[in-house]
């Protein structure tokens, strides 16, 4: 019952030449604890969609619910709103503005209104869970790599301690091992703290790996909803709208066309090796999970 | 990358005066405002009926295309509220102090019409022109200043970058707002000094971006050998084509009505 939208439209310049529409007639809901991925080509209006969420865009028509509340609503605090659904952009990094790590994590707990102590105390919390360690702290902002200034964007958004993080492209223009980290520390804040997350991302790689529930944006429109063992058994129709299944899917339904009894859904590298395995009468001996 | 042209206003609808040359829109919006400024009474009727047959070979909206009023309606008003009560005169009417003339009431009309046909008169052609046809019709006019050493070429550029980065900037600004609305900001806080206070978020990561940005521009017009305008050709060079000429000379028949109004009857 987390956020529910209700045939959400969105136009962007609307009345203007320049008049585009972004989003059709969506209707979804994101349930509490749930880790939510969504994908889709270029345009495909992901970004628009969870700018709605937390309210820093209005739908052109529809509604939207935050716990069952309009959020367009007369009275509805949006300002509240965006501490409890924490949005982190793409490229987050031209966010930051002060003069060290430490004050800039501060800032969201700050307008929050707590205390300084308090804040400090979110600030160095959030930081240590994005594996940012002290001697950091009282470094300009400016002078940290691409990947340590993502960090430190995400621990000012994890600092407001939201019951919902949404995350645009949160891995983009990183290498692989600052992907799997930020990817893994996503995880595990869903894990272990239970928030609900919302990961928009383009790398059906990491969305078969890491969540539970996969929404395909074509056009505006919601194409796919589902697991992501649902949503990739359309491979075919997927790559019409210019998407692609992960790699292992394609390797799957080879070997199963080619006679083999493997589980054709495996999406996933770990599920194809135990599936693949079990043909061959062995089981997984790595030890991994 | 579409929506960046409305900055600059640009209106598309194709018409014939969309398709004129730059440099004939320029020439004739100065042609045109030289005009309001010669005529004084019954020449703005010629002024009114030349505008408004152009505005609508346009084919833009008109309350697009009167949009740009609204910015000088304080002005206006205050021209036509001065003008109307502090001209001596035959008086018509009269309160206490308060009296209004008869030459303040043909006064306040005229100054009235010159503001609004005024500014008409460069709405019309920059709803027409975007910003890059008109640094190049500038750019194309000014250029035999290039021989008294006025640096037309560098100017020139100078303003189309100038104009490429407000649309750049201005969605960077709206990125940079939303990305601290989400960190709880608040700009619209209450007292003046908040306020100020609100927008340091805001400019500072906005000041960051237009260095960077301008440093990789620089970048890559120099990894591109660019080395100002000697010998540069351009993509689109503009050529006088017929309707040109057409337009061209309607314009100076234009003038030359205005002018020969003026002489002969005082228009
Ligand atoms: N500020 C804006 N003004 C006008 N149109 C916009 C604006 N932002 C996005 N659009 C348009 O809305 C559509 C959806 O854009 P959106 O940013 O939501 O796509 P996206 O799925 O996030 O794409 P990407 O994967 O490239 O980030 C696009 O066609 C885009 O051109
Ligand atoms: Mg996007």
């Amino acid at each position: 019952m987390s956020i529910t939208l209700e045939n959400v439209g969105f136009v962007y310049g609307a009345g203007s030449v320049y008049e585009k529409t972004a989003l059709k007639d969506v209707n979804l809901t994101i349930e509490d604890g749930e880790f939510v991925g969504i994908i889709g080509h270029t345009g495909s209006g992901k970004s628009t969609l969870i700018q709605l969420f937390n309210a820093l865009m209005q739908p052109t028509t529809g509604k939207v619910y935050y716990q069952g509340k309009d959020i367009w609503g007369p009275g509805y605090n949006r300002r509240e709103l965006r501490f409890h659904v924490g949005l982190v952009f793409q490229y987050p990094e031209h966010q930051l503005f002060e003069t060290d790590v430490m004050s800039d994590v501060c800032f969201g707990p700050k307008n929050q209104g707590l205390s300084k102590e308090e804040c400090e105390h979110q600030a160095s919390l959030a930081l240590s869970a994005v594996g940012i360690g002290e001697d950091y702290y009282k470094k300009s902002p400016f002078e940290l790599s691409g990947g340590e200034k993502r960090r430190v964007c995400i621990a000012g958004v994890l600092a407001m301690n939201p019951d919902v993080l949404i995350m645009d492209e949160p891995t983009a223009g990183l290498d692989p091992a600052g992907r799997d980290e930020i990817l893994d520390l996503i995880s595990r804040m869903h894990k272990n703290r239970g928030i609900t997350v919302v990961l928009v991302s383009h790398s059906m790689e990491d969305v078969a790996r890491y969540v539970e529930r996969l929404i395909v944006m074509n056009d505006g429109e919601k194409a796919y909803d589902g697991t992501p063992r649902e949503v990739f058994r359309n491979y075919e129709e997927l790559e019409k709208i210019g998407l692609s299944a992960p790699q292992v899917t394609y390797l799957m339904h080879d070997l199963k066309a080619k006679g083999f009894d493997v589980d054709e859904d495996a999406s996933t590298v770990e599920e194809a090796k135990t599936s693949i395995l079990k043909v061959f009468g062995m089981t997984d001996s790595s030890g991994e999970s | 990358m579409f929506r960046d042209i409305t900055i600059g206003q640009y209106y598309p609808t194709n018409s014939i005066i969309h398709r004129l040359d730059p440099r004939v829109k320029f020439l004739g919006m100065l042609a045109f405002v030289v005009s309001i400024f010669v005529v004084s009474n019954y020449g703005y009727i010629v002024c009114a009926a030349w505008l408004f047959t152009i505005i609508a070979l346009t084919r833009i909206p008109l309350n697009i295309m009167f949009k740009g009023l609204k910015m000088i309606l304080f002005i206006l008003v205050i021209t036509v509220v001065l003008n109307l009560f502090m001209t001596d005169g035959t008086i018509i009417w009269q309160w206490k102090v308060f009296k209004i003339t008869r030459e303040g009431l043909t006064m306040a009309f005229l100054m009235a019409m010159r503001l609004i046909m005024l500014v008409l008169g460069i709405s019309q052609m920059s709803l027409t022109t975007t910003p890059n046809q008109l640094t190049a019709a500038m750019e194309s006019l000014f250029k035999p200043l290039s021989r008294l050493h006025v640096p037309v070429h560098s100017i020139a550029m100078m303003m189309s970058i100038a104009l490429r980065f407000i649309p750049i900037l201005s969605e960077e600004t709206e990125k940079i707002r939303k990305a601290q609305m989400a960190r709880g900001a608040d700009f619209e806080g209450k007292g003046i000094m908040n306020r100020i206070r609100a927008m340091i978020p805001l400019l500072v990561p906005l000041f960051i971006t237009a260095f960077r940005r301008a440093t990789d521009l620089a970048m890559a017009m120099e990894a591109r050998c660019y080395h100002g305008g000697e010998g540069r050709t351009q993509m689109k060079p503009l050529k006088y084509v017929n309707r040109d000429y057409i337009a061209l000379a309607l314009l100076v028949l234009y003038l030359a009505v205005i002018i020969l109004l003026k002489v002969l009857l005082h228009w």
